[in-house]
């Protein structure tokens, strides 16, 4: 990681640490009237679009340092963000349409009579905290732990991860499987006993999404300016190389992929909360490809330039869909081909300027060690 | 209109004047004749009770109508049941209204004339006569002259098994020429004994026979509920017998029909699978759009209905095919030469711009064509079902499975036997080695592009025989297209056809048992796990193949 990078990151850090002070203030302190002042709205869709960046910081983590493209990031952000709002459905308890106080109001729709098993605990905040990272992390360490170990690479990996989200995002669909079917989980009332339809609640969650930011980047860039993340690197560049020198690759691997589920998972249990709703839709493998590109507008292999381009990114998914709604997706599509095509290193490599050995020369070194195998 | 078609009209007007006219004299006149008639006297008796507007009244009129079956009953019946039957107590006179408001005499079906349409009211019908009226229409059919009407009749005796039909069906069973007819009379004359209170155990005993004769759900359900009410030791056992050859009967067809819809699905996947396998195998490279130029072949058949005049329609195919292929090979093509080529060092962010790729033309063809489901109609020969034993076949489903061998054939033989194929399976085995031997490998990837594409367009114009033509058509199979390449083995067609194979089969077997999706998520799950064993597929390729 380049001095000049480092140093970009700390004035990243510095910026979310600003804005986690002074955005509640903006919100909560000046007047309605003044020049300054952030509506409430304004501050969830900031927080929203900081949930993304934390994201992309996950995707960079484990693509641009790993060359592992996982398709299936989204999966593992949809199941942090159920694992909160399992959490937020059992503290809606009595307030309810069918006002039960244990069954959630889509238990008593189906007319069933007890808790399943799965929801069991997540009345309690801190079990519930536990369950938006095992969960992710668990499903990461059993897909990993096959993945890795028969050496499934490359495009292989990308189209099976996705195959993963595509087959949790029918599983969620059901309405047998227990987590509110195709309606996902909705109607949610207070978090640890603060409304979410207050604003200074909307301003805390913007506040702990961008120290959950800046926490993410600190561990991200604290495992890659470690042995272990230059090993990483040596990984993505030459996977062969690294096995002969006797690197066990498949434990780098397993252990980067976990780390980078459990951020997702983390990201969206934030999410959850700022928009009020989670449903089978988050696993749609579409949604995890938009990630990718948000990284690849970035910059690969930057996570500042990751969390950037999620930002920017969902700044004019919003602008467009409203501005232009059927011009949207010619934009995304062309993005998409343009970054890859013209930008490789996405913005943030583009204005860094850096020295990069040429992918072509590094497949090319790959290709020739392949080649020499049986 | 052409002066000629006029003069006809009008002469057909005319002529039809001259038989109205007719009509009314051959009435007057068998008015006249029939007078004394004992039979006559009987229908005048009966539609006398009409004219009291009573229900039990009108409910014994219905029943006499249907015991003395006079040629008028049918439409005095009908048109009873449609609130059309008219009376005018004064006059004693029954009447009818005909759908085109005419008011015609339901004595003699000669127009009523020189009565005040005021004078005639509605003859009032409750529910129970309602469906007293349907049962005498029923069997009112079963006697009718049209061997279609009686079969279709007996069909409706047999789903309602209505007692009240059981006279005039073996009346008719007695004297039935057709022996189709004379079966559906039977299995009809069967399912009512089976389940009438009052049926003789002998009777009973036949009807068992017939309907285990007959081995379908609906028998089965008849004898099951035979079985659960009777008495009888001996029509118990017989019931309880034929249960059980009707149930083994009955999942053996089960088992053969989902083998059949595998097999069907089997056929779709391989049509969207096979040209991904193309351009996976050849060129390594994922195409995100591929589902994309399915969905274009689809709209390219969408195009040729409308385009088309109605006289060529039945042949809709036979230029949606070619056009299909050329528009989604052009396509690929020109993806290809635009953005693939330029990735080929970088297989992720070819699969990134390929999807970009895919948004771009859904919203492409979203703008062209509307985001709704545009409907392509099946050409004739393609549109229906049959049945083979307990097999329901539909025809566009064994039209899909011809076209996805075909394809199949065709693509092997463009593989085995011509130039390109050699060249093009030379740059699948070893692409430095090919370029070595002088193929020039760009024009191979760029033709293999093609080709994969336009088969891809070909399995457009089959799936939009079977599903709705949408933008989004091709995102339903990417996923599991994906997968039976991946399972099948990169590079191999076999592979390919065997891996669609077994995933349509496996599918389709699976859905009895743990339900639709269920099915399919286990079988995600399956192959996630196998490709973790075998990384290259069933059938991989030997040696120094393509590094994905």
């Amino acid at each position: 990681m380049s001095a000049r990078l480092d140093q970009l990151g700390l004035v990243f850090v510095a910026v979310l640490v600003v804005a986690a002070i002074v955005v509640p203030l903006l919100s909560l302190a000046a007047s309605p009237d003044s020049a300054f002042y952030l509506p409430p709205y304004l501050v969830q869709l900031l927080g929203k679009y900081l949930c993304y960046a934390i994201l992309a910081v996950a995707l960079d983590l484990v693509w641009g340092y790993c060359g592992i493209l996982s398709l299936g990031h989204g999966a593992f952000f949809a199941l942090g963000g159920y694992a909160m709002g399992m959490y937020l459905m059992r503290q809606i308890g009595a307030r309810g349409v069918y006002a039960n106080p244990i069954l959630p109001d889509f238990m008593m729709f189906l007319n069933w009579k007890e808790l399943p098993l799965a929801w069991w605990g997540f009345n309690w905040f801190p079990y519930a905290m536990l369950m938006v990272v095992l969960a992710p992390g668990l499903l990461a360490l059993a897909f990993g732990w096959f993945a890795f170990r028969s050496r499934v690479t490359g495009v292989y990996l990308s189209i099976i991860t996705q195959a993963m989200t595509f087959a949790l995002f029918k599983e969620f669909f059901r309405n047998d499987f227990g987590f509110g079917g195709n309606n996902g989980l909705t109607d949610f009332k207070d978090l640890l006993g603060f409304s979410l339809q207050s604003a200074s609640t909307k301003a805390a969650l913007f506040s702990a999404s961008a120290i959950a930011l800046v926490l993410a980047y600190a561990a991200s860039r604290a495992i890659i300016a470690s042995k272990y993340g230059k090993a990483l690197v040596a990984i993505r560049d030459a996977e062969s190389r690294m096995r002969f020198l006797g690197y066990r690759v498949e434990n780098y691997k397993l252990f980067v992929f976990v780390v980078s589920a459990v951020i997702a998972g983390v990201a969206g249990a934030l999410y959850v909360p700022q928009v009020g709703i989670i449903n089978p839709s988050e696993f749609a493998p579409g949604n995890s490809i938009e990630a990718a590109i948000w990284v690849a507008v970035g910059g690969r292999s930057t996570l500042i330039g990751a969390a950037l381009g999620a930002i920017a990114v969902n700044f004019a998914k919003t602008y467009f869909t409203g501005a232009f709604p059927e011009y949207w997706l010619y934009g995304l599509g062309l993005l998409f081909v343009l970054v890859t095509l013209f930008l490789p290193k996405g913005l943030l490599g583009l204005a860094l300027g850096r020295s990069e050995p040429k992918p072509r020369e590094v497949i090319s070194v790959d290709a020739v060690e392949e080649g020499a195998e049986p | 209109m052409t002066p000629s078609n006029a003069g006809r009209l009008a002469a057909e007007d005319i002529a039809r004047g001259f038989r109205l006219r007719a009509l009314l004299a051959l009435g007057l006149l068998a008015l006249l004749l029939s007078a004394g008639s004992v039979r006559a006297d009987a229908l005048d008796g009966t539609l006398a009770k009409f004219l009291d507007d009573k229900f039990p009244a009108t409910a014994a009129a219905i029943a006499e109508l249907t015991a003395e079956a006079p040629p008028q009953a049918a439409a005095i019946l009908e048109a009873l049941g449609d609130n059309r039957l008219l009376i005018d107590p004064a006059d004693h006179l029954v009447a009818y209204k005909t759908g085109a408001g005419q008011i015609l005499n339901a004595r003699t079906g000669a127009p009523v004339e020189g009565v005040d349409a005021a004078a005639f009211k509605k003859v009032r019908v409750n529910n129970a006569l309602r469906s007293a009226i349907e049962g005498a229409m029923g069997s009112l059919t079963l006697a009718s002259p049209d061997p279609e009407k009686r079969f279709a009749a007996a069909r409706d005796v047999f789903k309602t098994r209505d007692a009240k039909a059981l006279p005039a069906l073996q009346a008719q069973l007695a004297k039935e020429s057709d022996p189709r007819v004379a079966a559906a009379l039977r299995l009809a004359q069967a399912a009512i004994l089976a389940t009438t209170d009052t049926a003789s155990p002998q009777d009973r005993l036949a009807a068992i026979a017939t309907l285990k004769e007959r081995g379908d759900e609906d028998a089965q359900s008849l004898i099951d509920g035979l079985a659960q009410k009777t008495t009888d030791p001996a029509v118990k056992s017989a019931a309880e017998a034929a249960l059980g050859s009707i149930h083994t009967r009955l999942a053996l067809w089960g088992v053969a029909q989902n083998l059949w819809y595998g097999l069907s699905a089997s056929s779709v996947l391989l049509l969207a699978a096979i040209g991904l396998a193309i351009t996976f195998g050849v060129m390594g490279v994922i195409n995100m759009a591929h589902g994309e130029m399915v969905m274009l072949g689809a709209y390219a058949t969408y195009v040729v209905q409308i385009l088309l005049p109605p006289s060529l329609q039945s042949w809709s195919l036979a230029f949606a095919i070619p056009l299909a292929f050329v528009v989604s090979g052009a396509v690929g093509i020109a993806i290809e030469r635009l953005v693939i080529r330029f990735l080929y060092t970088r297989p992720l962010e070819t699969l990134l711009a390929t999807w970009g790729v895919s948004l771009i033309l859904q919203q492409l063809v979203r703008s062209l064509f509307g985001a709704n489901n545009r409907q392509v109609s099946n050409p004739p020969f393609m549109s229906g079902a049959f049945d083979v034993g307990g097999l329901s076949i539909t025809t566009n489903r064994l039209w899909i499975i011809v076209l996805s061998a075909l394809v199949f054939i065709g693509l092997q033989l463009v593989l085995r036997a011509t130039p390109f194929g050699l060249q093009m399976r030379a740059v699948t085995q070893n692409r430095r080695m090919a370029s070595s031997m002088g193929i020039s490998t760009a024009r191979i990837d760029m033709l293999a592009f093609g080709l994969g594409s336009g088969v891809a367009g070909i399995a457009g114009v089959a799936l939009s025989q079977i599903d709705n033509v949408s933008p989004n058509l091709g995102q339903g199979y990417i996923i599991d297209s994906f997968m039976v390449v991946v399972f099948g083995g990169v590079g191999n067609l076999w592979g390919t056809a065997f891996g669609a194979l077994l995933i349509g089969l496996a599918n389709k077997l699976l859905e009895p048992l743990i339900g639709a999706v269920q099915g399919q998520i286990v079988l995600l799950v399956f192959i996630i796990l196998f490709i973790q064993r075998r990384p290259r597929g069933l059938f991989a390729l030997r040696g120094r193949a393509v590094e994905a």
